[in-house]
């Protein structure tokens, strides 16, 4: 990949817990031949740069933004906004700024309560908040007005934010699969990518439907190594509560493995070291709505006709249901936070 | 809103083979119920994926019903059971995210029950009207703040000192 032009590659954070940044360096002496096919415009992460550069570019002069994050701030959503308009080609890198991740969990909550948990009830803020100072947007001071990012309510992703046109799943993507994502954007033209996907062991050749996810069209269960019969259960288990039997589907012995909702692309990390999948690779093609897809998987298989016999497993089973079945998805889902109860 | 004057839009799921035939058994014995309810038919209430209800839910209606053939009276021998643990799996899901369970309902309507399923969507507008409307989208809005603060970005962007090299 040596005699076309250097490419113009933007990387850029937004709420996320940075994982995404240090998954780019795990591709390890990879990053040098991507410094030698791309000129790296902006990355904060890693290298000095201001965002009035980046204003200064012309429209689309960049090639790639590997961009991850959701937008949980009015800042974010500046950049996001900006990088779209710079950006011939925006990639939303990471489970964060494809479907909202942990940071998205927070939609079960409104950002009074996410403020009244950091500055009020937290142990570490506490002591030394006693007059119970909150974030301002705006402040003024001689000089002129402070200004803050606007928190927002409800953390999006970034495609509720802008136009996005590939996404690169995982909680972060394995160095594998960003390594060819990279060469394919770089070697085949960003463009042909829809139909040339980098291959997997079992991805259905069928261009018309696959997404502008650079990833495998098929769930971490064909990954997965583990025995699998008819599934009954009477019970669900937490974690902590069994150890599994090594061979057998995590699913069948009652634990809730997300496996048959999750996308492949990770190889069944997971379940390889006998802990459920959790579903970081987000939703496989045609999941229009992850927890959904799980909910209806896991009611098939309890093995019980009695409504009151079905509530109780469930309820005991699953305490926590948003939290089992949208960890990764929640501000993706269908409806994408808690009610507000403010609202009529 | 007063809650009298709110029409709650229903969106309902009826299985072809007995509830969906109850419904046209209440309108050929003239049995009146609300017309809040917009019926959409299924060949099984075991068809019914809780993505269709989320999504009805994310757009607008304010309450679903799911109906099909008693216990032990599927079409498809038993897809109705599966259809009563998805419920119930869905039910327990909607309480976390605040939403009233009783906004969504599944009531088993046999091809000869015409008047106890106008009875039960009866049952369910009353109770969908008391609690108010959903207006789910609105749970997304930033009270307006949103725009306020991009145009303060840039406005306080445009302001800015330009820093010498």
């Amino acid at each position: 990949m040596s005699d076309k032009p250097k490419g113009k590659l933007a990387l850029y954070w937004a709420a996320s817990c940075g994982g995404c940044d240090i998954a780019v360096l795990a591709i390890d002496e990879k990053i040098l031949n991507v410094a030698e096919a791309f000129d790296i415009v902006f990355w904060p992460c890693a290298a000095d740069g201001k965002v009035r550069d980046v204003e200064k570019m012309d429209d689309g002069s960049i090639d790639v933004c590997l961009f991850n994050g959701g937008i949980r701030t009015s800042e974010q959503e500046y950049m996001a906004q900006l990088l779209r308009r710079k950006s011939k080609v925006l990639v939303a890198f990471g489970s964060c700024a494809s479907e909202g991740c942990i940071p998205g969990l927070a939609n079960m909550n409104t950002r009074k309560e996410v403020f009244d948990t950091v500055y009020k009830e937290g142990s570490a803020t506490v002591p030394e908040n006693p007059q119970d100072v909150r974030p301002q947007p705006a402040t003024k001071m001689p000089e002129g007005i402070l200004h803050l990012p606007v928190f927002y309510d409800t953390l999006r992703t970034l495609d509720q934010t802008v136009e996005v046109d590939y996404y690169l799943p995982g909680c972060p993507p394995e160095a594998e699969n960003i390594w060819k994502a990279i060469t394919a954007i770089r070697g085949k033209g960003v463009r042909n990518l829809l139909c040339e996907a980098p291959e997997g062991p079992s991805r259905q050749k069928v261009p018309d439907t696959f997404s502008a996810v650079i990833g495998l069209n098929t769930t971490v269960c064909e990954e997965c190594p583990r025995k699998r019969g008819e599934k009954k259960i009477k019970k669900f288990y937490r974690t902590w509560e069994i150890i599994p039997d090594e061979e057998t589907c995590l699913l069948e012995q009652g634990l809730l493995c997300c496996g048959i909702a999750t996308r492949a692309g990770c190889g069944a990390l997971c379940p390889a070291v006998n802990s459920p999948c959790i579903g970081c690779y987000g939703a496989n093609d045609g999941v229009a709505d992850f927890g959904a897809r799980m909910m209806s998987a896991l009611a098939s298989v309890i093995d019980s006709d009695d409504p009151d016999e079905i509530r109780r497993i469930i309820e005991e089973g699953i305490p926590d249901p948003v939290g089992s079945f949208y960890r990764f998805s929640l501000a993706a889902s269908q409806l994408r936070r808690k009610k507000k109860m403010q609202i009529a | 809103m007063s809650n009298e004057n709110f029409d709650p839009k229903i969106v309902g799921f009826f299985c072809n083979w007995c509830s969906y035939r109850a419904a046209d058994l209440a309108g050929s014995a003239r049995i009146k119920y609300p017309l809040n309810v917009r019926i959409i038919r299924v060949m099984c209430s075991g068809r019914v994926d809780p993505t269709f209800v989320l999504k009805a839910l994310a757009d607008g209606a304010d309450g679903v019903m799911i109906a099909g053939c008693h216990p032990g009276e599927c079409h498809y021998i038993n897809q109705n059971y599966k259809a009563m643990r998805r419920y119930e799996m869905l039910k327990h899901t909607l309480t976390a995210m605040g939403v009233e369970p009783e906004r969504v309902r599944l009531v088993w309507a046999s091809a000869a029950e015409g008047r106890q399923l106008a009875e039960a969507i009866d049952k369910l507008v009353s109770d969908v009207r008391r609690l108010g409307p959903l207006h789910w989208p609105r749970n997304w809005d930033e009270n307006g703040e949103r725009q306020k603060a991009l145009d303060d970005i840039v406005k306080e962007h445009e302001e800015a000192m330009e820093v010498p090299a």
